[in-house]
């Protein structure tokens, strides 16, 4: 378990180095999501619900944690490395999970900027919209990893994991949204607890599957 | 070591790869030759356990911890240095005195004074340089090149090919159209068409 765990660090620290090297992802995303929730703030009516300002904060935080799925095995296909992790000796999952882990470090840069941002705009945020935004992190970084693997083996990975992902993701925005602004949030949260527990092990499991020929 | 009867390779309707037998016992050497789009790359993958077969069987009896694959692409990331790199895959094969052995081989392959630079800067030699470092950093028992001279200069050919030569017990397929540097030390051959 420690080997296992200690692969799964080397792996997302590699990731986080590099991404500290290139600055590729993370800027973009804080550009991305600020500039989406400026742009919202003048599309909303100055009377609409906070069910409104709460639906687009969610769809705002979909799309930016996209631009981190898209990029996520981009570096890997195009410069074959891969191609290094498979063949070595350690579980493949460590790959998935390791990957995993930096893009929910990503999410969190980009919504500890989004969520003030928010608040800003339109209202305060309460623990309820917290608590729903860390669970569906986990969500968003479980599944869109692996289709994130999925789609970066095709030519045109940007326009397929879009496709893929935002079908699944779903029922984070319904559990999301309704966590922020139902009368019992407990149940939403539980709901996207319950998602990501269910689609974590399948992603673990599968992710061997996605990634050898 | 690898044993493989009617080993074949489709991919789509294309086949790559067709009725390849051979068997290869451990601490033999395996010279694979022909030219461009005989099947030497998608054998050396299958080998490795890159692709599945989707013709015949394979099997071999090697350790994937102590198996190494040199491709065409280096598989290093380029953002990080040799160090960076090495420290990676060091980490993931468990090699033990990982950084004693990663200092050996950088300095025996000629890129201990830019092994703090990004890999991103390094010229095609220096990335073949490091990628053979990769390969040999956990000592392989079972060794699968796949043109190892290509980009590298007179030194740095007959460094690979001293390493080639003086470790005894090590399998080696080596996949390469220009054979004449270790043709002589190659105890099989294989002829793809």
């Amino acid at each position: 378990m420690t080997g296992y765990l200690g692969d799964v660090a080397a792996l997302a620290r590699k990731d986080l180095l590099v991404e500290l090297r290139t600055r590729d992802t993370v800027p973009a995303m804080l550009l991305f999501v600020v500039a989406a929730l400026v742009v919202f703030h003048f599309a909303l009516p100055a009377e609409s619900s906070r069910l409104a300002a709460s639906g687009m904060l969610w769809i705002a935080l979909l799309f930016t944690a996209l631009l981190a799925l898209v990029r996520a095995f981009v570096g890997e296909r195009d410069q074959g490395t891969l191609d290094g992790l498979i063949l070595a000796p350690c579980d493949r999952s460590a790959i998935w999970l390791g990957k995993t882990l930096s893009v929910l470090a990503f999410l969190l840069f980009a919504e500890a900027v989004a969520l003030p941002a928010f608040a800003l705009f339109y209202e305060h945020v309460t623990w309820e919209l917290v608590a729903g935004v860390a669970l569906a992190n986990v969500g968003i970084a479980a599944v869109g990893t692996l289709l994130g693997a999925m789609a970066a083996a095709a030519r045109a990975r940007e326009l397929l994991l879009p496709l893929l992902f935002l079908p699944v993701a779903i029922p984070l925005v319904v559990g999301g949204v309704g966590a922020t602004v139902a009368d019992d949030p407990g149940r939403y949260l539980a709901f996207l607890a319950l998602y990501d527990l269910i689609f974590a092990i399948l992603s673990w499991a599968s992710f061997e599957y996605v990634v050898t020929e | 070591m690898i044993s493989a009867s009617g080993l074949g390779r489709r991919f789509g309707d294309r086949r790559v790869l067709s009725g390849v037998d051979l068997g290869l016992e451990r601490g033999g050497f395996l010279l694979v030759t022909g030219p461009n789009g005989s099947g030497k790359t998608t054998l050396l993958r299958l080998l490795a356990g890159l692709l599945a077969p989707t013709e015949g069987a394979l099997e071999i009896q090697a350790d994937r911890r102590r198996t190494g694959f040199l491709g065409h692409e280096p598989l290093v990331y380029r953002e990080l240095t040799a160090l960076e790199n090495l420290d990676l895959y060091g980490r993931l094969y468990r090699v033990p005195e990982r950084r004693e052995r990663t200092g050996m081989l950088l300095e025996r392959f000629g890129l201990w004074d830019a092994r703090g630079e990004p890999v991103s800067t390094y010229s095609r030699g220096m990335l073949q340089r490091l990628a053979l470092c990769r390969t040999l950093l956990h000592d392989p028992e079972l060794l699968l090149l796949d043109e190892p001279f290509s980009a590298l200069d007179g030194g740095g050919a007959e460094l690979l090919q001293a390493e080639l030569t003086a470790t005894a017990g090590r399998t080696l397929v080596v996949a390469s159209h220009q054979p004449d540097r270790i043709a002589p030390y190659a105890t099989q051959r294989l002829a793809l068409a």
